[in-house]
């Protein structure tokens, strides 16, 4: 079952553009006739082009003629960055969160946690992203006689690389990015986790004499977590959205405004790269998720 | 098998009565889905009779105090403001909730009638047919949805222009983007249902194929396919406003929350109430929705979470 997961994973990298291209070709005709290639049949254009995308040639952005590969390329760093912290950081959160709530049901602190959970998943990103411009780089936050404000845009004030700095600017992006995350997988971590507290391997493990925190930690978190692994992989194409809404308020220079700008220009090159190239990283994405079961639960096996 | 066992008396009305008010009084448990339903059909009502409510034509421009920049809110009789073109802000979120909405409930619809006939096929009649709706629907679950929303309109409105973006054109990319996860629900529920005896029986009757599908199963697999769908307008909402947001949804100065926001940033230090009061509709709309879905679900089945 877990082979035919991964085998109806695997076309949705190639099969990604043969969805797109036959549109955007019959945009670009209108706009380009002029352009080279375009008069052939829609299908020709599509195999050279997929011909092309797998010797890694994405083609050329038609606003500014830069090759694709080097536009994305440059970019990818500082998406990696912001949704790499995200990730890391809802991550931890999230998980913390739903054995918190778990460890307790229907106490005060579960109540929070969930209701944080519903509001999280509630929220509008852009708005959060607004909100939380106002709040700390607008308006500031006035502490122990100082008054504290974010910056509220870019990746840096000057040129050159000063780690302070980049956290500054990092802080609030990877705020914003995460909310959403947090909020989803603290949900199914702590209905994965009550689920898991119930079982009989887990009584024998409180009846060995073994303390609160190691059963919940080491025996119990291991299997709850399987169906988290699940969740997280699933919000992978979330993440990438949420990361173009965020790059594009806070002026990040990542992939996401790449596109956005891409998309004002009606650049196809550049529109089709990009979607290839996250629909490339989510599968990724979903292959790390497998490796983790595999990681979690020793009764998985590939072959 | 105890096939001997006497089958219990219920007539199919009392049944159905028995049914419901047990769906009904677990719904009436969770509180926070009733008052939701509650507020939303406040926004509901407000939206569909914005007309009567708004204080003011959405686009019209108060000349007379408006300065050029956003009057603040009770500044001359608007008692949200203005935005920075001088429209009164209550009205234009009275009449952006009435887009939203629609736009919301049409998507979701469109979305469901796609995703519950694609998810009925595949898991009728299983083999050849299931695995190819199967595959195209985990190509479209592997594409983020909201880059590739944009890539579409974006390919509308420079095919023609951008006021081509107009409602219908969001519902239907909308629509007809979004329906996998409802095709894979309903095709989920149709595998365990065609296994059934009523189906069967369905079968030895001689029913055409149509006919068990929509007549037969399609009835026993509604449940799940109302919650998913309400809980989808809320997403809707979601993804049309944040199109709007980034200038490719509903365009100005037709008002959405969305578009309502797009401009708020610049003037976000000087009028923070332009980017509040819009973000916070959306919030409202979209956890009350979502609370009568959670609530729903609980009530409908309580072994679905």
């Amino acid at each position: 079952m877990i082979l035919f997961f991964i085998l109806s994973k695997a076309p949705g990298g190639p099969l990604t553009p043969y969805l797109q291209n036959p549109h955007i070709t019959a945009a670009d005709i209108a706009r380009l006739k002029h352009n080279l290639g375009l008069d052939r049949p829609v299908y020709v254009q599509y195999f050279s082009w997929l011909g092309n995308v797998l010797h890694g040639d994405l083609g050329y952005s038609t606003s500014n003629s830069e090759p694709v590969v080097q536009a994305i390329l440059e970019r990818l760093p500082a998406t990696l960055l912001l949704m790499g912290t995200s990730i890391a950081f809802s991550l931890v959160v999230g998980v913390a969160f739903g054995i918190y709530a778990a460890i307790k049901p229907y106490s005060i602190q579960d109540y929070v946690i969930t209701t944080f959970a519903f509001f999280g998943q509630s929220m509008p990103v852009f708005w959060l992203a607004l909100m939380c411009q106002l709040a700390f780089a607008v308006v500031g936050i006035t502490a122990f006689g100082y008054h504290f404000a974010l910056p509220s845009s870019g990746i840096s004030y000057g040129d050159t690389f000063d780690l302070g700095d980049r956290l500054q600017h990092l802080v609030l992006p990877a705020l914003v990015l995460s909310f959403l995350s947090i909020a989803q997988w603290s949900r199914f971590t702590r209905s994965s986790m009550l689920e898991v507290i119930k079982t009989d391997y887990i009584r024998t493990a409180t009846a060995k004499g073994l303390s609160r925190q190691v059963v919940v930690l080491r025996h119990a978190l291991k299997n709850a977590l399987i169906p988290v692994v699940t969740i997280i992989a699933l919000s992978a194409p979330g993440l990438v959205a949420g990361a173009v809404v965020t790059e594009t308020i806070f002026a990040w220079p990542g992939m996401g405004r790449l596109f956005i700008n891409a998309l004002g220009q009606f650049d196809f090159a550049l529109l089709m790269g990009y979607l290839v190239l996250i629909s490339f990283l989510v599968v990724i994405f979903n292959l790390v998720a497998d490796v983790a079961y595999a990681w979690l639960d020793p009764r998985v096996k590939y072959d | 098998m105890e096939s001997t066992a006497p089958l219990p008396v219920v007539e199919a009305d009392e049944d159905f009565q028995l049914q419901r008010n047990v769906t009904w009084r677990r719904f009436r448990r969770h509180k926070l889905a009733l008052v939701s339903s509650g507020v939303l059909t406040l926004i509901v009502l407000v939206a569909v009779f914005a007309k009567f409510i708004a204080p003011a034509d959405p686009n019209y421009i108060d000349q007379v105090h408006w300065q050029g920049y956003p009057l603040a809110p009770g500044a001359a009789g608007h008692l949200l403001g203005t935005d920075e073109n001088g429209r009164d802000l209550l009205s234009r979120l009275i009449y952006g909730a009435q887009i939203s909405l629609t736009v919301a409930f049409f998507a979701v619809v469109m979305e469901l009638v796609i995703g519950t006939v694609l998810g009925a096929l595949a898991g009728y009649y299983g083999g050849a047919v299931d695995y190819w709706i199967m595959r195209l629907t985990d190509v479209f679950l592997s594409i983020p949805l909201l880059p590739l929303l944009l890539v579409l309109t974006a390919i509308v409105s420079a095919s023609s222009n951008k006021a081509a973006l107009n409602f219908g054109v969001i519902v239907l990319i909308i629509g007809g983007l979004s329906w996998p996860p409802a095709a894979r629900l309903v095709r989920a529920s149709f595998l365990s249902l065609r296994e059934k005896e009523f189906a069967e029986a369905a079968r030895a009757l001689g029913n055409r194929d149509g006919r068990i599908i929509f007549r037969h199963l399609l009835p026993n697999a509604v449940a799940p396919i109302i919650v998913q769908g309400t809980l989808d307008v809320a997403g809707v909402i979601i993804l049309e406003s944040t199109l709007s947001f980034l200038g490719f949804g509903i365009q100005p100065p037709t008002a959405s929350w969305g578009n309502m926001l797009a401009n708020a940033e610049s003037n976000m230090s000087i009028a923070p109430w332009v980017a509040i009061f819009p973000g916070l509709c959306i919030l409202v709309t979209v956890l009350a929705i979502n609370y009568l879905g959670d609530g729903m679900r609980d009530a409908l089945d309580p072994n679905m979470r």
